[in-house]
């Protein structure tokens, strides 16, 4: 997403340093996944630790609607597809760029410079460190979820609209992951800011997990306009369920999401080179 | 070194300077900027092969210089080359060419068994494997790495991490070594085999070598140069001899006498400093010979033994950071 400042790619252009930055992060992913699997049993532990804890997340959800219909005018099965939509793209960004809110306390202790004296993009090297394979537990959680609602959804599955589901996930992973990178980028800065980031991503997926119309509207216009996190799942899935949006934005607008996705990757982008750059020229 | 003329120089510095500028609190909400030049115009060469001592005090700018080698930090002045290469333009490019090693904190994989990291380092750098096998065997044997293989960083003492620190820097055949404090905390042991080491390297690969550190004890094993850095200023570049008389400049004469005697007098250029039953000290300009001294005292009082000290080099760095004056002989902005 963000190559290691403007100063790495002179060698050969930014194409080299991005095919650079992903085999990185693939050497040191690969390289975490076998020290994980060294100890199955652990590993498998953890996992279902991450699976109930998000697990528990939906009985809650499950046990309001043993008392009521609907929620804010949506059905469990409907409220079960934004939990399991947003869930996904929170699990998907939270496994490849999870461990970026480590980057403050690297910068306090002197680690960072370790990182940029390596033969790889600075951004690779922290997204992938300590890469935790666990996660996938959020990830299975939220997918079954998801698959349960598919099959209860009262919607007219047509082509168009079953692509959607899955470019949903992509384009919410690419926020959520936007909002890792711009958050570490901000550490280089404040370097305890790790709970303003987490505030946006754990925060916002635990408020996308349910209907828009029963937050207050400011609200909703915050993570519209503001850190547009509606694009993840609430503005498609209006749309795919046919639903009237609450803030009355044009119909186009439910499509915006891969245009704001890469409007946040590039923001990040700028944002991360900045901080690495702030970064060399005055230390720590 | 005047005879190195010749030799390709690998380090370029050129009045390279870092200026920091530093935020202060200056009452309850007013906060003072002010500028720290951590290097300040400093210039010297290093030719290939050479092994260099950088010593300094603490914060006189020794770790930002190294860190400015590397591409770590962006001079805010100054010319910098490395093997031909700008560090902070090249840094990913000039990684390959250059090992790094920290004595403060590992570049290594914490949690990862050190054959995992050195793997890592492997893929990383695209060391073949024969260079890598080599490497590493010999490291192996040399450092005796052999029972720490399997063993994860954070559970390595700090002797054995260090020992796990250099060889990762040295798996993928750099033609420079920078050493900061490589030697800090070690035991007697840990520092004799890793010195051996270094200079194995140096002598075999051919490697340049730049370190950093407090034990002078280092420098006096490792390096016939030595260059001082002090507020940001290059102070002293030049032989640990000359380093030597550019102190205070004193050499000490000991000598015994047959039986207690007044202290010494009448020796041109000499002083008597201590006294201490029939021995007794005599300081005298370490650039003039000891032999006229040496037959002058002879000459005139009962002399059973003696001997000359050279100046300790920990004095005479004391004076040199203490003065902050740039020693006569060697200018260190002009490195011949």
């Amino acid at each position: 997403m963000a190559s290691d400042g403007p100063a790495d790619g002179v060698g050969g252009g930014r194409g080299a340093a991005m095919a650079q930055g992903l085999r990185a992060y693939g050497l040191i992913v690969g390289m975490w996944v076998r020290s994980t699997l060294a100890y199955r049993a652990s590993f498998v532990m953890m996992a279902f630790g991450n699976f109930a804890a998000t697990a528990l997340d939906f009985v809650a959800i499950m046990l309001m609607f043993s008392q009521i219909d609907a929620l804010g005018g949506f059905s469990l099965p409907e409220v079960a597809f934004l939990y399991g939509t947003s869930g996904v793209s929170l699990g998907l960004a939270d496994l490849l760029l999870g461990s970026m809110d480590r980057l403050g306390r690297r910068v306090r202790d002197g680690t960072l410079d370790t990182l940029l004296l390596r033969p790889a993009p600075v951004f690779a090297q922290v997204a992938a460190d300590r890469f935790a394979l666990r996660r996938l537990g959020r990830i299975t959680q939220s997918l079954l979820v998801l698959g349960w609602s598919l099959t209860r959804l009262d919607v007219d599955w047509t082509v168009g609209r079953m692509l959607m589901v899955p470019l949903m996930a992509v384009c919410g992973t690419a926020i959520f992951g936007a909002v890792f990178t711009a958050g570490a980028a901000f550490q280089f800065w404040a370097q305890d800011a790790a709970e303003v980031q987490n505030s946006f991503t754990y925060g916002g997926n635990a408020m996308l997990q349910y209907p828009p119309t029963v937050f207050a509207k400011d609200l909703v216009r915050g993570v519209t306009f503001l850190v547009p996190l509606a694009f993840v799942n609430w503005l498609p899935a209006l749309r795919l369920l046919g639903r009237p949006d609450p803030l009355g934005l044009p119909g186009w607008a439910d499509f915006l999401g891969p245009v704001v996705a890469a409007l946040m990757c590039a923001g990040a982008a700028v944002a991360w080179r900045f901080g690495l750059r702030a970064y060399r020229s005055t230390g720590s | 070194m005047s005879g190195a003329a010749a030799a390709e120089q690998l380090i370029e510095v050129d009045g390279v300077e870092k200026v920091f500028s530093v935020r202060r609190k200056a009452g309850r909400l007013r906060r003072v900027r002010h500028e720290v030049r951590a290097v300040d115009g400093i210039t010297f060469q290093v030719p290939r092969g050479e092994m260099v001592g950088y010593i300094g005090p603490n914060g006189a700018g020794k770790s930002t210089t190294i860190k400015m080698l590397t591409g770590i930090l962006v001079p805010s002045g100054g010319r910098l080359r490395v093997a031909g290469i700008d560090p902070a333009r090249e840094r990913t490019r000039l990684a390959r060419r250059i090992g790094v090693v920290f004595g403060q904190r590992t570049t290594l994989w914490w949690d990862l068994p050190l054959k995992d990291s050195y793997e890592l380092v492997r893929r990383m750098y695209r060391v073949p494997d024969a260079v890598y096998r080599a490497n590493l065997d010999r490291c192996i044997e040399l450092l005796d790495l052999g029972p720490l293989l399997s063993v994860p960083v954070r559970q390595l003492s700090l002797g054995q991490r260090m020992r796990g620190d250099i060889a990762a820097a040295l798996l993928h055949d750099p033609e420079v070594l920078y050493l900061d404090e490589p030697t800090i905390g070690l035991d007697v042991i840990s520092k004799a085999k890793v010195r051996a080491f270094l200079r194995e390297v140096n002598a075999e690969r051919g490697t340049t070598v730049l370190l950093t550190t407090h034990d002078l004890t280092d420098i006096e094993q490792l390096c016939r140069r030595v260059m001082v850095i002090d507020h940001g200023h290059l102070v002293y570049d030049g032989g640990l001899d000359g380093l030597r008389a550019a102190g205070d400049g004193e050499r000490t004469l000991v000598v015994d006498l047959e039986r207690e005697l007044p202290p010494i007098e009448g020796v041109p250029g000499a002083r008597t400093v201590k006294v201490e039953g029939p021995r007794q000290w005599l300081a005298f300009p370490a650039a003039q010979s000891a032999a006229p001294l040496v037959a002058a005292v002879a000459e005139r009082y009962p002399l059973v033994d003696l001997s000359v000290r050279e100046p300790d080099i920990e004095d005479v760095i004391a004076t040199l950071y203490a003065g902050g004056r740039v020693p006569e002989g060697r200018a260190a902005a002009d490195p011949a």
